[in-house]
């Protein structure tokens, strides 16, 4: 059996993060990634980020993707795509398969950085044709070039919903309207001042009732919601739409994690259901480590910092990095993430990540 | 224009209704609601449905959300064909 001194699986920005951090300094690296092109998110984000300079501010998603590549290859890193892990035994051997394949293999360490699904809703119609989710608007825009339709409904006015209605305005749609359930927008105020200038309504304290046409979506019943979320009767309005993109959060994609035997959590502000893990990215089966929307939706940035950060501490334990170096490594790493936890919305990420920490520590039996 | 079905599972093709029945004769975890209506069965094994069958039984139970999260986890993880497990059970090594 093929065996690497570290095995990563999800090759978004989290992934690639670890496996040039571990590559880099030295050690045996396979990445695999289900889909047929790395990156994860990256590759659908054609906006340019901001920030800082040490995090790619101006830099558009996908260059940060290429870059990432790049990096990697001269990290000698093994990236297989087109693979899913699917399974991962007792004895720490992990099963991965392509289309007409399927094989084992055994890592000294393993970094999970298997990312996030997108959560959905239940309405009738929530299955005709024309009913996607904002990722999924993603990927046909953005990579495939193709317009999911002529005219889009938005539920969710988080971060991704905004860019993805400012992005299917840029393929030539138009989005009808934005539905938000909270009495506010819920993302960052500069892109909804984006989609807002370019005269897309946000309608605040609505929702989604129904979705309806014969063989694919014609038009969305929306309604208004009080504070506790509870429908107003007679608030009902028909939108004339052909797309229907909801985006209503991300759940972390942990069942690799809970099949390794990771102790779970639960932490509702960063997605729900998550493997219990410390500053570093360690969780409490040894030689398991976690990193990006896995361990808490967060944003690509922090998830490639995590995903670096785990890396060192992998090549660090291997032996390939002196505590020196690992150490000083560790510290430009925590400072750039510590940096990204900041203002109003990365506070309370933040805080959420603490009581995690915080956690593990207690289960590990060593107090803070 | 027929109203259509509030589906949760769409793998297994389950309504909002079956789940809530489901719920109502005692099946307040994810496993039993599983072995009643089939929901998290299919193709994605629960990835898309797991949260909103959760929601539904800390809606209709007085099982909380995270509680209700807590289901078995079986490999493979993701859709695999007879053929290439009994390939990997064989060991085909690399
Ligand atoms: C639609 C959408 C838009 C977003 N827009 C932005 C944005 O504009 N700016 C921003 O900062 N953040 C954005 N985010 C969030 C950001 O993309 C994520 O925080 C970031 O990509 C997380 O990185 P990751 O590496 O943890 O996960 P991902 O990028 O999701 O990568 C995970 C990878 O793991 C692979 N994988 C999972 N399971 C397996 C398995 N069993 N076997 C093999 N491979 C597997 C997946 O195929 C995927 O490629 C967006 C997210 C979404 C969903």
């Amino acid at each position: 059996m093929k065996t690497y001194d570290v095995i990563v699986v999800g090759a978004g920005p989290a992934g690639l993060g670890a496996a040039i951090e571990s590559g880099k300094a030295g050690a045996s690296v396979l990445l695999a990634d289900e889909n047929d092109q790395p990156g994860g998110q990256l590759f659908k984000q054609i906006h340019k980020f901001f920030g800082s300079h040490d995090h790619y501010a101006g830099t558009r998603g996908f260059q940060i993707g290429q870059q990432l590549l790049e990096e990697a290859a001269r990290a000698h890193v093994e990236i297989r795509l087109s693979t899913r892990v699917w399974g991962i035994f007792e004895d720490g051997t992990v099963s991965a398969c392509t289309e007409d394949e399927s094989f084992r293999c055994r890592g000294t360490w393993l970094i999970l950085a298997t990312g996030a699904t997108e959560n959905s809703l239940v309405f009738p119609g929530n299955t005709l044709p024309g009913v996607i989710t904002a990722g999924a608007a993603q990927t046909m825009v953005n990579l495939r070039h193709v317009r999911p339709g002529s005219r889009a409904v938005v539920v969710g006015s988080g971060n991704v919903g905004l860019i993805v209605s400012y992005q299917l305005l840029q393929a030539g749609m138009d989005v009808a309207a934005i539905l938000e359930a909270a009495p506010q927008v819920t993302g960052y105020a500069v892109h909804a001042g984006k989609v807002r200038r370019a005269g897309v309504p946000v309608l605040c304290s609505h929702t989604v009732l129904e979705a309806r046409g014969e063989r694919e979506l014609e038009e969305v019943v929306v309604a208004q919601v009080d504070g506790q979320f509870r429908l107003i009767p007679g608030t009902e309005e028909v939108i004339q739409a052909d797309t229907l993109c909801i985006s209503v959060g991300l759940t972390p994609r942990w069942e690799l994690a809970a099949l390794c035997g990771c102790k779970m959590d639960f932490c509702g502000p960063l997605g729900g259901r998550l493997p219990l893990h410390s500053e570093t990215l360690e969780t409490t089966c040894p030689h398991v480590l976690v990193a990006g929307d896995l361990s808490g939706i967060e944003e690509a940035s922090t998830a490639l910092d995590e995903g670096r950060l785990a890396g060192v501490h992998a090549a660090a334990a291997l032996g390939l990095l002196s505590t020196a170096e690992s150490a000083e490594r560790e510290r430009e790493i925590q400072s750039r993430i510590a940096a990204l936890r900041q203002g109003a919305f990365g506070r309370k990420r933040q805080t959420s990540k603490e009581q995690i920490w915080s956690r593990y520590h207690q289960h590990q039996g060593g107090g803070l | 224009m027929e109203r259509k079905n509030a589906y949760v599972c769409r793998c297994e093709e389950v309504t909002q209704e079956e789940i809530i029945a489901a719920i109502r004769a005692g099946d307040t975890t994810l496993d039993a609601v599983k072995r009643r209506t089939r929901a998290g069965m299919g193709f994605c094994q629960g990835r898309t449905c797991r949260r909103l069958v959760a929601q539904l039984i800390s809606a209709y139970s007085d099982v909380p959300f995270d509680t209700a999260l807590e289901g078995s986890v079986r490999m493979p993880v993701g859709p695999l064909s007879l053929g290439l497990i009994a390939d990997t059970a064989g060991g085909t090594e690399e």
